[in-house]
């Protein structure tokens, strides 16, 4: 394709600079090239990720089990089921439980490791490879391999708490109630804490570190340094990671379903797997959109308040 | 060079303190138990395939005593796998270049042309930022169903590139925008139009952006699972993804033949991260991060 288009893209454009000359902008080329530019994208994306969604909104005042016409208008019945269904309380309540832990837990953890690392420490490089590594696993992965690791018999954690402490009874870690769902964060931090542990490196590395070093001669001690200069200087990064961490607890899906499928007794179900279980695999497309829409609602709620009131204008890039 | 001279100038006057000896030592103990704790399952699966499953639950993290290679033998001569793994690479490579594709040309627009509406335009293609496909799975298994798509990989290529399109367009519209405007003039000068100035100056200029985006979506393509899960009911089309969730299903309690099946997707997934680590960190971060 680039050798053949290549020369002609050049013809058009020495035609149009010879009108140039009079003008500074030939208006009709460059909107010609706008358009051409504009409309590849703009087909793929209005088809599959607008429409759908769009869609979703309509679909979700209807009964229909995704097969037969869409005729059973419900109006907002659908989301009254959610709301009053109890597993859709409780993944809200495990949605908010992850999300919470996520801030309170993966976070600190991110920037301390980010921290001990520095800018400088001898191996940097390869402890920075190590941590960010899990993120590029699939989940799919992830999750088996982390099946494993928790077998209630003979697992690696297991194995690990056997030997350690004499006459631990093994458990089945994603088989209990009152565990699975730690062992389902721990998962999650495992494979996602790296991310936001480089975007702190990448913080640190663009705070000037004469600012630190003045307070230090000034006679500031590492922690009031940390305390006064660092972090406040780390702030707009802390912003974005907390954006990210929120709404990636809110879309943390897949991972979840591969380990436990929202089990024991519903015990891992989030908003996401809850829509794929009670939407898809029990065939009721309408009360799936209502579910899909009330998590677009909550991210977009979630996402307009947090920028117009938190990071304004200053974030980074996007993942 | 600058640690080179100030350890030159601070060891032989006076020797260091041995509480920053201790806070080094604290700091390597503390990195290198997390750093176990990311590697132990990995190296463990690793190991793992080169075990009987008998083996694997007595002992899960010791080498094997003999290596079993006819886990690994007994997946790699198999058809199915090798026809997954050439759907997968079907599945990457048209969203992966769909995606740049598209993106570039729109990152173009946003940020080199000067037109009535662009900011809105603009924000109309952010606006899926918050629409992840993870959580959008459903809304667009019925659209792509609508669009008579089922089984086929366009079913699943077209939605990537839809959602991989918001992301990569900011990226690369910061990166464009960062190209200096006397770049622009020369090239306009030198007898370039808008699109000579895309093709011979931005595009080469913007290869690290270019290079994150791809790495990027390459990843996301290559680990969808509930896609190819709805949209692919012919099993002979099922990339890698769905490929060891039927294996596992199959022979599940055989660990030391899962574990195998695993290494053979981690191994790659290890190697593809160490080549392409640079242009991973320079997307997520906007280039902050070097070294």
């Amino acid at each position: 394709m680039g050798s053949r288009s290549t020369p002609r893209f050049r013809f058009t454009a020495r035609a149009r600079d010879i009108t140039i000359n009079e003008r500074p902008r030939t208006k009709r080329g460059q909107l010609l090239t706008i358009g051409l530019f504009i409309i590849p994208g703009a087909i793929i994306y209005t088809l599959f990720l607008i429409m759908p969604i769009i869609q979703a909104g309509y679909y979700s005042l209807f009964d229909w089990n995704g097969l037969g016409p869409v005729t059973d208008f419900i109006g907002l019945g659908n989301y009254q089921r959610a709301f009053q269904h109890n597993v859709f309380q409780s993944a809200i309540v495990n949605s908010l439980i992850i999300m919470s832990l996520s801030l309170m837990i993966q976070l600190p953890l991110a920037i301390t490791l980010a921290l001990m690392v520095g800018r400088k420490l001898p191996g940097r490089a390869i402890f920075r490879s190590i941590f960010f590594m899990p993120y590029v696993f699939s989940e799919v992965i992830t999750a088996i391999i982390w099946s494993f690791v928790y077998h209630p018999n003979g697992g690696l954690v297991n194995t690990m708490f056997t030997t350690l402490i004499p006459g631990f009874q093994t458990q089945g870690w994603l088989a209990n109630r009152d565990t699975a769902l730690i062992a389902v964060f721990f998962v999650i931090t495992w494979k996602y804490f790296g991310l936001h542990m480089i975007l702190y490196m990448a913080g640190l590395q663009s705070i000037n570190g004469e600012i630190e070093e003045s307070a230090r001669i000034d006679g500031a001690n590492e922690l009031q340094v940390l305390r006064y200069i660092t972090l406040p200087m780390l702030a707009p990064t802390i912003r974005l990671t907390i954006y990210l961490s929120v709404l990636g607890s809110l879309n943390q899906f897949v991972l979840i379903w591969v380990l436990t499928a929202g089990g024991p007794a519903n015990a891992t179900q989030v908003m996401a797997s809850y829509m794929y279980r009670f939407g898809i695999k029990s065939f009721n497309l309408g009360f799936g959109s209502a579910v899909a829409v009330i998590i677009f609602a909550v991210s977009l709620i979630f996402s307009i308040g947090y920028q117009r009131s938190v990071m304004r204008r200053d974030y980074v890039g996007t993942v | 060079m600058a640690t080179a001279v100030s350890k030159a100038n601070s060891t032989p006057s006076n020797p260091p303190p041995i509480g920053r000896w201790l806070t080094r030592l604290a700091q390597y103990v503390v990195l290198i138990a997390f750093a176990a704790i990311i590697l132990g399952p990995i190296m463990t699966a690793v190991l793992g395939g080169l075990k009987t499953t008998g083996e694997l639950f007595a002992e899960p993290f010791g080498l094997p005593a003999v290596p079993r290679w006819d886990n690994y033998s007994g997946i790699v001569s198999s058809e199915l796998f090798w026809r997954q793994l050439l759907n997968s690479a079907i599945i990457v490579f048209g969203a992966v270049s769909g995606t740049v594709a598209s993106s570039a040309l729109l990152a173009f627009v946003f940020s080199r042309l000067v037109f009535p509406g662009r900011e809105i335009i603009f924000n109309y293609f952010t606006l899926g930022l918050l629409f992840p496909v993870t959580i959008a799975f459903l809304p667009v298994f019925i659209q792509v169903r609508q669009m008579g798509l089922i089984d086929s990989y366009f079913g699943i290529i077209l939605p990537l590139v839809a959602f991989g399109i918001p992301g990569s367009t900011l990226i690369l519209r910061g990166f464009f925008r960062a190209i200096p405007s006397e770049l622009e003039d020369a090239s306009y000068i030198d007898g370039c139009g808008t699109l000579g100035f895309f093709w011979y100056v931005l595009l080469p200029l913007a290869r690290p952006a270019l290079g994150a985006i791809v790495v990027l979506q390459t990843i996301v393509a290559w680990n969808e699972y509930f896609l190819p899960l709805l949209i692919l009911t012919d099993d002979a089309k099922w990339p890698l993804t769905l490929g060891i969730m039927q294996f596992q299903g199959q022979y599940g309690t055989d660990w030391g033949r899962v574990m195998a099946f695993v290494s053979l997707l981690i191994i790659p997934a290890v190697l593809f991260y160490i080549l392409t680590q640079r242009y991973i960190v320079t997307g997520l971060t906007g280039g902050e991060l070097k070294g």
